[in-house]
């Protein structure tokens, strides 16, 4: 059992503020993603959880006790460094064992748990191994093991498969979602990359320059992003946008301006909008659909067949360039002139700051719990 | 023969040539100390000579003792670099993995100390030193070697720990491990290399430095640097006797360090070449 709660935590290098004033509850037991482009402080404010860094300002609890002051190894988390920072002059068993040592279990009892640990993670046939004779895979492998053998309240894991190939990064990411399902332990894990924020989390934490810029689960943010930088920053290919503005509002509704001339209707909260307000169109290239009636018009400047998709680099009438996601086997080429239709359910609309304008109906998956009952997440 | 052989062949006729000519000094030196003293002064010199170990039987059993000497050489710089390396150790620590915006100037700051001469502070050392009694003791040339030889002890010492990667010492702190345990069972083995090429610099520094035990001993803690310059005395030069006790001074150092070369070589470049 084990929480993780951050009060308003700041931290400043010197008079950089890098941590803006950060609060967040981690719950029991729950897979938890920060996620943001370099430079976010996404890696700092697992360093501050970790007790690596000190905090400047705010208060980090863990199980509701305050341990701003309580030194990294007292707090009983473990970490996963990116560079999985294994002690190079010793063997996997040493690497795995070298806490237990440090805290003067007897030798048996180190051996049973280590040899537990190897036997989750199949290292058992390189125990005897240096980290040097090991690939990068392994040491990912001997990192976690490291991890696990302190039996810790919550495990840390920063950026962990970014020194990964990317056939190796798919594999290990199953593999933490299984172990994750089988220890049932907190953890939180830092990425700049949107898929591995996507697959692994209970609960997504978007960071951007030292704030939070959003929380939720991988569909809600998908779906209801609250502002234009999480609405780009999730999802590949990203969203696209364009400048369009309110022509007409009615209760509930808001007919904006498309590319051509056009106009369609989006439902929103009432009161929302104001006529005339200029607003941004934001769609993903999944829900644009090829269509002859379509009621934007635009050039197909290249086309990516990827196989089982294929992506349309479309200029639309204006000169902005669309994604648009289609089946693998679309026969269009390039400077082919097609039709895309914007199904307004679809459609996301952001105010000038960038906040997006709040729709009356949620997707029927953005509050659906990720694991299912059998695994018990909170 | 092929351009790259010929290359080739220059290059290490040039390179024999360069360290002949380093060395040419130390196996003239080794040359005259087998001779007598009036063959060490021939002019032109003579290259071959029937040998003789007289200047050795001298200079080793004679007026000077050798032996007392090369104990006290050995005493001053392996304990001088040992008390270095246990003060430097913590130190270059802290500037390595805990540095502050005032790290670089003190290393420099360290460092600085060694522009000014030595002959600049000769006056108020020989005073302390004799005002504590520790004027021709053997544990007082080690405290000044101790501190003449820290600011480079610790300036190589914080850039091996640098090449260190941090988050080695950081998983260590997760896992449970206190400074001590950090530096003891991570730092120590990781940068042992850099280590022992400091150690090794320390030695042959303390070894080869003449100023202050020149100034500061007597015959009770005279060490070999000491005994050389005995050598050289107001009843005229012996060149063969001066040889064959300088051969003895720097062989059990010329020794050492061919036997350690690898090390020394690895620490003089650590960082230049990657």
């Amino acid at each position: 059992m084990a929480t993780v709660t951050l009060k308003d935590v700041r931290k400043k290098f010197g008079d950089f503020e890098v941590i803006k004033g950060v609060s967040l509850e981690v719950l029991d037991r729950e897979f938890v993603v920060f996620v943001g482009p370099s430079g976010c402080g996404k890696s700092t404010l697992l360093r501050l959880v970790a007790g690596l860094e000190e905090i400047s300002s705010g208060d980090v609890l863990i199980d509701g006790v305050r341990v701003n002051d309580v030194s990294p190894a007292a707090r009983g988390l473990a970490m996963v460094f990116q560079s999985y920072a294994l002690y190079p002059h010793m063997n996997v068993a040493e690497n795995m064992g070298f806490s237990l040592r440090l805290a003067r279990v007897s030798r048996e009892e180190r051996d049973r748990k280590v040899r537990e640990a190897a036997h989750i993670l199949q290292l058992e046939p390189l125990l005897h191994r240096k980290p040097r004779q090991l690939s990068g895979g392994q040491r990912q492998r001997v990192a976690i093991g490291r991890a696990i053998v302190r039996n810790p309240k919550v495990f840390l894991f920063d950026e962990p498969l970014s020194n990964l190939d990317a056939a190796l990064r798919v594999q290990m990411r199953v593999e933490l979602t299984r172990l994750h399902d089988a220890l049932q332990t907190t953890m939180i894990y830092v990425t700049h990359d949107q898929v591995e924020a996507m697959t692994l989390a209970d609960k997504i934490v978007v960071l951007q320059g030292g704030i939070i810029e959003q929380v939720g689960s991988p569909m809600e943010l998908f779906h209801h992003p609250r502002n234009l930088f999480v609405a780009g920053f999730i999802g590949s290919p990203k969203m696209n946008f364009l400048k369009s503005g309110a022509r007409s509002v009615r209760d509930g509704a808001v007919r904006v301006g498309l590319p051509g001339g056009a106009e369609l209707e989006v439902l929103v909260e009432a009161g929302k909008v104001a006529q005339g307000a200029s607003l941004t169109l934001g769609i993903r290239p999944e829900h644009i659909a090829l269509s002859a009636q379509g009621a934007v018009r635009g050039e197909v400047l290249v086309v990516e067949r990827l196989g089982t998709s294929t992506l349309l680099h479309v200029r639309v009438e204006g000169g902005d360039l669309l994604t648009v996601s289609t089946d693998g086997e679309c026969p269009v080429h390039m400077h082919e002139q097609v039709g895309l239709s914007l199904p307004t359910e679809r459609v996301h609309l952001f105010d000038q700051e960038g906040v997006v304008v709040p729709r009356p109906s949620r997707h029927p998956l953005a509050d659906v719990k990720v694991r299912g009952p059998a695994s018990g997440a909170a | 023969m092929n351009r790259t052989v010929r290359k080739k062949a220059i290059t290490t006729a040039v390179a024999w040539l360069v360290a002949l000519l380093i060395f040419f000094p130390i196996i003239w030196m080794g040359l005259a100390s087998f001779k007598t003293e009036i063959e060490a002064v021939a002019t032109p010199p003579r290259l071959f000579f029937s040998p003789t170990l007289e200047n050795y039987r001298d200079v080793a059993f004679g007026r000077a003792n050798y032996l007392h000497c090369a104990f006290n050489s050995i005493y001053v710089s392996f304990g001088s670099t040992a008390l270095a390396l246990l003060i430097a150790v913590p130190a270059a620590y802290a500037m390595a993995f805990f540095p502050t915006g005032r790290t670089k100037d003190m290393l420099l700051w360290m460092l600085s100390t060694k522009f000014m001469p030595a002959v600049g502070v000769l006056v108020p050392i020989y005073l302390i030193f004799r005002d504590t009694g520790l004027l021709d003791v053997r544990f007082g040339l080690l405290v000044v070697y101790t501190l003449v030889n820290l600011p480079i002890v610790v300036w190589m010492l914080f850039s091996f720990f640098k090449e260190v990667p941090p988050e080695i010492l950081e998983a260590g702190r997760m896992d449970g491990a206190h400074a001590r345990d950090e530096v003891l069972l991570l730092l120590l083995p990781l940068a042992l290399p850099g280590i022992a090429s400091t150690a090794l610099l320390a030695i042959i520094l303390s070894w080869n430095e003449a100023f202050w035990s020149l100034n500061l001993t007597g015959p009770a803690a005279a060490p070999l640097t000491y005994y050389i310059a005995s050598f050289s005395s107001p009843e005229g030069l012996f060149w063969a006797k001066l040889s064959a006790a300088s051969t003895l001074a720097i062989a059990p150092i010329l020794v050492f360090g061919w036997l350690s070369q690898k090390q020394l070589v690895r620490g003089l470049t650590f960082g230049a070449v990657k």
